[in-house]
């Protein structure tokens, strides 16, 4: 296959494009430039923003011998990324906009434009394994299977799209309706499935993750310094990438301006302030600067936030306990479990609404109301035991042991109208 | 690089700095000697106006810092005028000058600068005016400035023009001493020969102070040991250059003229009329530059989106912006010919062109879909 490897300038990607290569691919490199403004040299741990780390893919590109662009996709992203993130604070929500740029830029402004310029998969150096066709992508000998398999027939439609471009693998795949798993990557430290999720099976059809099967980072470390890559001790990056000092707040309040408001404990009573109150996120206990104690000692934490009144709200521990949610914007991967969900018994399955967090058990069922304009499809949430600090915006990915069933985003009270905020 | 300039690069045969007086400096320096001749007699200046800098941006920035500095003893002139599509190289170092008003000498839609702009600034503040910056030919579009009127009109007030002829050296018939001109700019690796290399052409008198301090090795406003080898290059390049014809250049590019005419999503951004010999640039209607530089560049040709910049990062081109294009900022796509190019390189563009044309224009419709869909994805008052 022709394949376009996104290279960050990190070591996953590398050692993703590498393996590609390998693999028998025909491979082409593209560092995307996220930001009109770029840094010079990296700081600290965030990810990809920096001319640096626009040197460091450039070079890795070079050691492996792929031919090597920098698409500049800096106007898409603070449209459809930094925009989506002001907006979602601005609501109240946390967002999380590495999923919004998986979701939005790298498989669909990226990949719309590979498919388009005549490549057939995107490459990325995410930890997941996407299964189309019972066939696996992500393993080395799975990708020269791939390699070697017959390109679709020339006719073959494409879902969705403009049918300009010559019928895509993934693309026939899911006309064939068969569908393509996201499953956990082997490393569970690494496991990338998560943020992965919102992307959907149609824009995951066209993509190549060949280090789903990695089973550790020091795996890929060790396979970067072996084949001579200039990345292969380079940190990992966390951090959100757009901020530059990693002072979100910092970055909100220069974007949205200063908005000083009350915060609040659960009897109503003042017991601090806030320059904003986009910025919080529900669970938070550091950072809120609380004049006084709580009359019982314990700590506080942000339990609500309210930005048309500009009002935090703070309470104990046991207050941030939950049991059901709502999500929506629902992506399913697994029609079988959407008709489940529909049924009154529910999906019984297990949840995960942070990065790294543990999957609950769980049981869902869709939504009977209609769904309203902008929030897609909804369900319930019912979790088998409570979890605390469920921030509305993050995602909700529900699983079947080590395989994605569907992604939806946590709803906050708005999104829920007439049901006084008894979810989320 | 030319063979010829190879061949020059490699005869100079100078280990030694040729500032020393043994017999290899001697050496050394009657290189460098010979090359400062043969470039002054091809640029219409005398050896003593030719000034060797590590090139052209180097040669800009002592010619606007430099002259800008030594404009100030006497009189205060803070206004410092440079046109509105100079490279970096004039306007950032016009930006840097400390003290400096500086005005941007604005342009019509084919990117000519508007000399009644200049006009009016002289009468009322000539006397205020260091310095004015204005290039020969620029190197996105390759159209051509009214240097020469220029130089007449700001010698009334006794202001010094500077221009960038990097890309116009070896393309153009250019004369220092029939220019006006205080200053000019050249650079060697852009008529085929080494990296490294450019000159500032400085009339003996023009006020000119050192922006790098140090030996002062060239007129005590340069320092640093001198390149023999790459001066050499330059020279012989520059002798090549001088003698072919730019027509052939012109010849080669009627096709791609042709196709431009004729294709409905082509815009011609180079002027009809005058223009630099061997350039075209063109916006591709519904499409990305980096679209067509790939799927060009797949295909064995060599063309440019915007401006060759750091990391390669594209940026919409500040020039087509100072034309009032700014729709065709993030489409343009440009062609340069060099002393290398056939009237081959050229058909074959033009036969790769429609399809990538096409190919671009999907790309760039899939790509405006997912924007709309996100924007309309996001309710109204959330929250």
């Amino acid at each position: 296959m022709k394949v376009l490897a996104a290279l960050s300038g990190g070591v996953d990607s590398a050692v993703a494009a590498a393996r590609a290569a390998e693999a028998g691919h025909d491979v082409t490199a593209v560092h995307m430039a996220l930001m009109r403004n770029r840094a010079q040299t990296r700081q600290g741990s965030r990810g990809c923003c920096s001319i640096e780390d626009a040197s460091d893919a450039r070079r890795s590109a070079a050691k492996l011998g792929l031919d090597f662009y920098v698409w500049d996709l800096s106007e898409e992203f603070e449209d459809l990324v930094v925009r989506d993130f002001l907006e979602t604070y601005s609501s109240g929500q946390t967002p999380n906009p590495c999923v919004r740029c998986n979701q939005f830029i790298k498989f669909e402004v990226l990949a719309e434009r590979a498919l388009a310029l005549g490549f057939d998969a995107v490459a990325t150096g995410h930890y997941a394994r996407v299964t189309p066709l019972g066939g696996c992508w992500t393993t080395p000998s799975a990708c020269v299977d791939a390699a070697k398999a017959e390109p679709p027939p020339a006719d073959a439609q494409e879902i969705g799209t403009v049918g300009e471009t010559r019928g895509l693998l993934g693309d026939s795949l899911l006309a064939q309706g068969q569908g393509v798993d996201l499953r956990r990557g082997l490393e569970p430290a690494k496991d990338q499935s998560y943020v992965l999720a919102a992307v959907g099976p149609r824009g995951l059809s066209r993509c190549l993750f060949p280090l789903g099967g990695a089973t550790s980072k020091d795996e890929v470390r060790r396979e970067a310094e072996r084949r001579g890559l200039p990345v292969s001790a380079k940190p990992d990056s966390y951090d959100i990438c757009f901020v530059a000092d990693g002072d979100t707040r910092g970055f909100l309040r220069s974007r949205l301006g200063e908005r000083p408001g009350a915060i609040v404990d659960q009897t109503g009573a003042e017991v601090g302030t806030h320059l904003g109150a986009y910025g919080f996120t529900v669970g938070q206990r550091r950072g809120l600067r609380l004049g006084r104690p709580a009359a019982d000692g314990q700590p506080r934490y942000v339990t609500a936030i309210d930005t048309a009144s500009n009002v935090v709200r703070v309470g104990p521990a046991a207050s941030l306990a939950v049991e059901r949610f709502a999500v929506r914007e629902l992506v399913w991967f697994a029609p079988e479990s959407r008709r489940a969900a529909g049924q009154a018994t529910g999906l019984s399955c297990q949840v995960q609404v942070r990065a790294h967090g543990r999957a609950l058990p769980a049981s869902v069922n869709l939504a009977p109301l209609e769904p309203t304009a902008g929030t897609g499809e909804r369900a319930e949430v019912f979790l088998a035991e409570p979890l605390r600090g469920l921030a509305a915006g993050q995602s909700a990915v529900l699983y079947d042991g080590d395989r994605v069933l569907a992604h939806g985003l946590i709803a906050g009270p708005s999104d829920w109208p007439g049901d006084g905020g008894r979810h989320g | 690089m030319r063979p010829a300039a190879l061949a020059a690069y490699a005869d100079a045969c100078v280990t030694a700095n040729p500032h020393a007086t043994h017999r290899p400096a001697r050496r050394a320096r009657q290189a460098l000697d010979q090359a400062r001749e043969s470039i002054a007699l091809a640029l219409g200046a005398s050896p003593a106006e030719v000034i060797f800098t590590s090139g052209g941006t180097e040669a800009d920035g002592l010619a606007i810092g430099g002259i800008y500095a030594a404009r100030q003893e006497g009189a205060a002139r803070p206004y410092l005028l440079v046109g509105a599509t100079e490279h970096a190289a004039v306007a950032d170092n016009a930006q840097a000058a400390g003290g400096a008003r500086v005005l941007e000498i604005p342009v019509d839609c084919m990117g000519l600068a508007d000399l009644d702009f200049v006009a009016e600034h002289l009468r009322r503040h000539g006397q205020e005016t260091a310095l004015i910056s204005l290039m020969a030919a620029n190197n996105e579009t390759g159209a051509l400035q009214p240097v020469t009127e220029l130089a007449a009109m700001a010698m009334r007030f006794g202001v010094p023009v500077h221009s960038d002829w990097v890309q116009a050296v070896g393309k153009l018939p250019l004369s220092l001493g029939g220019s006006g001109l205080a200053a000019a700019s050249c650079s060697a690796h852009k008529l085929g020969g080494p990296v490294g290399v450019g000159v500032l052409l400085a009339g003996r008198r023009t006020p000119l102070k050192a922006v790098v301090g140090g030996g002062g090795q060239e007129r005590g406003v340069r320092s640093g040991t001198l390149d023999a080898r790459g001066a050499a290059g330059f020279a012989a390049a520059l002798e090549q250059a001088l003698g072919e014809d730019p027509a052939t250049l012109e010849r080669f590019l009627a096709p791609l003229d042709a196709l431009i005419e004729a294709h409905p999503s082509l815009t011609a951004l180079t002027p009809s009329g005058a223009h630099l010999p061997g350039l075209r640039s063109f916006a591709v209607a519904d499409a990305e530059g980096e679209a067509m530089v790939y799927l060009l560049d797949q295909a064995g040709l060599a063309c440019s989106a915007g401006s060759a910049c750091t990391a390669g990062v594209a940026q919409p081109s500040r020039v087509l912006l100072a034309m009032g294009l700014g729709q065709w900022a993030r489409s343009a796509v440009r062609v340069s010919l060099g002393w290398e190019s056939t009237a081959a390189d050229v058909k074959a563009l033009v036969a790769a062109l429609p399809e990538a044309i096409d190919r671009a224009q999907v790309a760039a419709r899939r790509r405006a879909a997912p924007r709309t869909r996100a924007t309309g994805r996001v309710p109204e008052g959330r929250g």
